[in-house]
């Protein structure tokens, strides 16, 4: 086992969750309590596996652990099984491991109906975001991007809020639609290529002509894009946010893959394109900034004010991936997994007021700050996150950002970060207003308001789910080393990979078929 | 003993009281949070001391204690280091110094409040960051603190979760944005400096700007020192980025006095000094300061006459007060400004907490038009407030003398119209001190029932009166014009800090007269001090008939030229609405309605008009089958 273990730990690691998912989802329903508890403790296990990847050291090319072997054809085209795990993977996919359980506890008491279901629902969720995190095939990665989407979409449709329908749908058709634009240029692309691995379509791209590349690029772009989210792109994700349970908050830690997704695969497999668009890039990323931060002023409901504050948030995210810069993907990379932590510790601590009081509306609450001490402690502390505020995760991840793009050596670069850095200003408007208008002033008296249903403070279960988060939040703003050390190799090869001249890629001449070349040089 | 070793305690001590504080405040009881909150930083100071006469002997009064790395990617890198030397020292020593008395009296004032904890936590965290930002050897590092202590700030004016209704809404997210605009300033003006030396560590930038040829980048420099500038408008609340100020006295008076008095408002200015030599290559930007420094130092001190809130009233003249010490700064006398933030920290400190006891005294009372007749019932309050006084309007032999007249020499020699600018200054300060003074301890008491109340403040409160007003004295001994044969000893200490091995600062003690120009300044605010007696010795009353009389003026004053409510009108409320319009237009409407739902709507429609061929009748089929093919057989045999 241990042997079997050695050599395919990846594969455990992405499909451990789902068998177990699938066990779980046909569990009776009057063992819901079992089930629920075995997926707590089968999450808790995978994380303490997945730990295993700290103890790994990088080999010639990067791989820290690396699964290889040819799997089947479609129409000629062959697929890998290839799961890969290096600097740039490595802490999104310890991150998804330790957030499952951790939500799980978080939200132990917030689900109403079939919570075994809800767990293995869960479980099929994370085989989806750690396959997509390890793919090293386009395939592959295809594969389990739409997978993700099937869990999701239950979640939110089952048990969701009261327009969870509409939300449900709405996620769904969104999302699929950019998929499936995506899935026509990556077919294409693989025809040319004559294969799904990601070098061999990019040594194919650079043969194309460059208009076809730009529309290649926006082909991925747009998949990504929804994803990410991305203004104008966006418009799912207020419902899905506001209407999920937030036992469902992962739908914010694995909406970042969209960055992720652009990174690892269209900056590699269309470098020329990513260049020739990064302006255009940075000034969507500085329009969804301002925008996300805008709208996110006026919102009303706290989910929605964060939905909104999280797609001005993959704005700089964006904006450090269109620097092409090493400091300003460095930046990207760590901004990803920052959202990643203080998103989801303010999501649930949204639903942890939510559990108590049945509503998210700004104006049920005021004065929470007095009856919930400890809860506001953590809030202030994740908001202070979330604004960027220095010795946090979020100052070194926009900082590096900024200074990315100010110093990219792009004309536009200077007055991109200088706008942007509105966005910053705007974030600490609405995060704390909000603050302001939940946890500050007299205590809410009227009797029939949120406040006054509050109850306890935070309970031990919900302080042990805080405590982890806030320590990372801290961490990683006071030792960034430990998170951006292991990438700050990958990320420079990436780019230099991807502004070499000619693609410096293991040459395999015989896989491009001649009618595939003869075909574009027609 | 290597200073490595141990000078990592001197911020990391009260960050541990602040840890304290926080989680065990509330179980350990008071005894030991005092022990905590005020014995961290007294220690803190003790090793400041320590570490200031190791400084002094060190080679080139320069200190430089490296901890490794704190971030770092591709050619960016950012040490975690500390740098002690003359300016950073005697930051220190204020910080921690001031901040000890301070906090000692917090004991007295805050003695009765249930937050005793949480609000020594506060203040810890405070004393922590700010020793960040004098001590940090890169800009980033003193960004940490820069922001850090904007946080301190906002949780201590927020501090009383359900604050009463008189409290001006929102001021400490007012303090906080405020701030934050002045940061992004200051972090556009590193990216701009990290595009030109390819650094962040001061120490590198300042020396390869001194081996810049001339001229170059000599643009992104003037935007990076401006910007710095904006950032230090935010912190030191300048012109027009000021209005957080005065709404801060929300917060416990203590905090005032540290916060909003004498530490964090005079980082825009430790600032500044710190990076002289960039600032010395771009004139604009120190023509900027100079105006701006001047400007705000006579239009808050316009601003504080008619205020009647006794803390407001400081607040405005703390504003004021920072803009004489950007006047000098930008009028090339970086020892002058900066000697003006270490007397302003003694007298300023002292007035708040002046300020504090008498509110202590009227159970919270803090308007003027409500005091009176105060000196019999708290002479240690009413003593060290005179000479607090004293001070700030620049009474002969006093610190503040030393200070504002040097630089008000200065600035003449910048301009006599900043010169003049400043003296305005000086006699709008002189006036509202004194009715400040005189309202609140002179004459009849006005307030019956509160006078029969109150009472000298307890030991710890006085104590530290006693010993800042001793200080405030004594701050002269550094520093006193030469043209009053005194020697300006502060310059030549600072030198090191300033110089950072380029050539000496070029002297400019030249032109103008000097004695006459103090003597000037000095003679008109004492004639304005006495008006200010003399007008409120004997109540309200003249002053009263004298607003009755300038009606106009009086309102504009009184309600601040009322800059608050344009603010709201041209940037906050078109802002709301604007966010409003985006979310509805285009979210709602546009991307949801004719992008999103319009073609999901379509796709229904069209979906059930083809359900209406699906009839279940095969000769309807048949017959469409047929149609098919002939409609075929046409295309292809056309």
């Amino acid at each position: 086992m241990s042997l079997w273990m050695s050599t395919h730990f990846l594969t455990f690691l992405v499909f451990a969750p789902a068998l177990l998912g699938l066990l779980l989802l046909f569990f009776p329903e009057r063992q819901a309590k079992v089930a629920k508890l075995l997926g707590l403790l089968v999450a808790i296990c995978l994380f303490g596996v997945s730990l295993r990847a700290l103890g790994l050291v990088p080999d010639g090319a990067g791989w820290l652990f690396l699964e290889h072997r040819p799997w089947f054809s479609v129409a000629g085209l062959p697929v890998d099984y290839r799961l890969g795990l290096d600097g740039i993977n490595l802490w999104l996919v310890l991150l998804t491991t330790f957030l499952v359980p951790l939500t799980m506890l978080a939200t132990w008491k917030s689900l109403s109906k079939h919570e075994g279901r809800f767990a293995g629902l869960f479980l099929l969720l994370e085989t989806g975001v750690l396959g997509a995190l390890l793919s090293q095939d386009m395939l592959f990665f295809y594969l389990f991007w739409e997978a993700m989407l099937i869990p999701t979409t239950f979640m939110i449709g089952v048990w969701g809020g009261e327009d969870r329908r509409y939300a449900a749908n709405k996620y769904f058709i969104y999302l699929m639609s950019g998929s499936l634009i995506w899935l026509v240029g990556l077919l294409y692309l693989a025809i040319q290529a004559g294969s799904f691995a990601p070098e061999l379509m990019a040594q194919a791209a650079t043969q194309l002509p460059l208009h076809a590349q730009g529309w290649l690029f926006l082909a991925f772009l747009l998949a990504f894009a929804i994803k990410f989210p991305l203004f104008p792109f966006h418009t799912w994700m207020p419902d899905a946010y506001s209407q999920a349970p937030t036992a469902a908050v992962p739908v914010s830690m694995f909406v970042k893959l969209g960055g992720y997704g652009f990174l690892r695969f269209v900056i590699p497999i269309l470098p020329a394109a990513a260049a020739r668009y990064s302006k255009t890039l940075a000034v969507v990323a500085v329009i969804a900034i301002l925008f996300g931060a805008m709208v996110a002023l006026v919102q009303r409901d706290m989910k929605k004010l964060v939905a909104y504050s999280s797609l001005s948030h993959m704005g700089f995210v964006l904006l450090g991936l269109a620097s092409l810069s090493v400091i300003g993907t460095q930046g990207a990379v760590l901004q990803i997994l920052n959202l990643g932590i203080t998103t989801t510790a303010i999501f649930l601590m949204i639903g942890m007021l939510q559990d108590r009081t049945g509503t998210t509306l700004i104006a049920d609450f005021g004065g929470v700050a007095s009856k919930m001490p400890v809860l506001t402690g953590f809030w202030i502390l994740a908001t202070m996150a979330s604004i960027g505020l220095p010795f946090t995760n979020g100052f070194v991840g926009e900082f590096l950002i900024f200074n990315g793009t100010f110093t990219s050596g792009f004309a536009w670069g200077r007055v991109a970060a200088c706008v942007a850095t509105l966005g910053v200003l705007l974030a600490a408007a609405y995060m704390l207003w909000m603050t302001k208008r939940v946890f500050w002033g007299a205590e809410n008296s009227d009797s029939e308001s949120a406040t006054a249903r509050l109850g306890s403070d935070l309970s031990f279960r919900e302080i042990a789910v805080l405590i982890p988060l806030s320590a990372l939040i801290l961490w990683i703003g006071v030792h960034p080393r430990t998170f951006l050390a292991p990438s700050e190799r990958s990320v420079t090869r990436l780019l230099s990979d991807a502004q070499a001249p000619a693609p410096k890629l293991a040459p395999a001449p015989g896989v491009v078929s001649d009618s595939a070349l003869s075909e574009v040089h027609e | 003993m290597n200073i490595a070793a141990w000078a990592w305690l001197i911020p990391v001590l009260p960050l541990a009281g602040f840890f304290f504080n926080l989680v065990l405040g509330k179980k350990a009881g008071k005894g030991a949070v005092t022990a905590a909150g005020v014995g961290t930083v007294a220690l803190a100071f003790v090793l400041s001391l320590i570490a200031f006469k190791v400084m002094l002997a060190a080679p080139g009064h320069r200190l430089e204690i490296g901890y490794g790395e704190w971030m770092s990617a591709g050619a960016f890198s950012v040490p975690m280091g500390f740098v002690v030397d003359p300016l950073s020292g005697i930051m220190m020593l204020v910080i921690t110094g001031i901040g000890a008395l301070i906090h000692l009296y917090s004991v007295g004032y805050m003695a009765e409040d249930k937050g005793y904890g949480r609000y020594f936590a506060y203040m810890n965290l405070f004393v922590f960051f700010m020793l960040l930002l004098v001590m940090g050897s890169s800009l980033p590092l003193l960004f940490v603190g820069w922001e850090g202590v904007g946080l301190c700030s906002y949780l201590l004016i927020g501090y009383d979760f359900a604050q009463s209704d008189d409290v001006p809404p929102q001021a400490g997210l007012k303090a906080f944005l405020y701030n934050r605009v002045g940061d992004l300033g200051v972090l556009m003006g590193m990216f701009a400096l990290f595009a030109v030396f390819g650094t962040l560590t001061i120490g590198d930038i300042l020396v390869r700007a001194g081996h810049l040829a001339p001229g170059v980048g000599l643009g992104l420099l003037t935007f990076a020192t401006l910007m710095f500038f904006l950032g230090c408008a935010g912190k030191s609340a300048q012109l027009p980025l000021y209005l957080w100020l005065p709404d801060a006295m929300a917060g416990p008076t203590p905090v005032s006095a540290l916060i909003h008095a004498a530490t964090m408002v005079t980082s825009g200015i430790y600032l500044v000094v710190r990076m002289a030599p960039l600032l010395q290559m771009t004139p604009v930007t120190m023509n900027v300061i100079a105006w701006v420094g001047g400007g705000t130092a006579l239009f808050a001190a316009t601003i504080a006459i008619a205020q009647k809130d006794i803390k407001r009233v400081l607040a405005y003249s703390t504003v004021s007060q920072l803009g004489y010490m950007f006047l000098g700064l930008g009028a090339a006398g970086f020892a002058a400004g900066f000697f003006h933030v270490f007397t302003h920290a003694w007298f300023k400190a002292l007035l708040f907490l002046g300020a504090g006891s008498v509110i202590h005294a009227l159970h919270h009372e803090q308007s003027l038009m409500k005091m009176g007749g105060l000196w019999k019932k708290m002479p240690i309050t009413a003593w060290t407030m005179l000479i607090a006084t004293a001070c700030i309007i620049g009474f002969p032999g006093t610190s503040g003398f030393a200070s504002k007249d040097e630089i008000l020499y200065l600035a003449y020699l910048k301009s006599p119209v900043l010169y003049w600018m400043g003296v305005a200054g000086a006699c709008c300060t002189a006036f509202y001190m004194l009715r400040l003074f005189t309202l609140a301890f002179l004459g009849e008491a006005r307030d019956a029932h509160a006078y029969e109340h109150a009472h000298e403040s307890p030991r710890t409160m006085t104590v530290p009166l006693v010993i800042l007003a001793i200080g405030a004295l004594a701050a002269t001994a550094f520093g006193w014009p030469t043209a009053f044969g005194g020697s300006f000893r502060i310059e030549a200490f600072l030198e090191p800090s300033v110089r950072y091995g380029q050539s000496a600062m070029e002297a400019v003690h030249h032109g103008g007269s000097p004695a006459l120009l103090a003597t000037i300044s000095t003679v008109l605010a004492l004639a304005f001090a006495y008006w200010g007696w003399s007008t409120y010795r004997n109540g309200l009353a003249v002053a009263e008939a004298r607003a009755a009389k300038w009606p106009f003026l009086h309102r504009l004053l009184e309600n601040k030229y009322f800059v608050d409510e344009g603010v709201d009108f041209v940037l906050i409320r078109p802002l709301r609405w604007f966010g409003n319009l985006l979310w509805k237009l285009f979210d709602v409407i546009f991307i949801d309605g004719i992008g999103v739902n319009l073609p999901g709507a379509l796709t229904r429609v069209a979906g059930d008009f083809i359900a209406l061929f699906q009839t279940g009748r095969v000769r309807n089929y048949v017959l469409t089958m047929g149609l098919g093919a002939l409609l075929l057989l046409y295309v292809f045999l056309k």
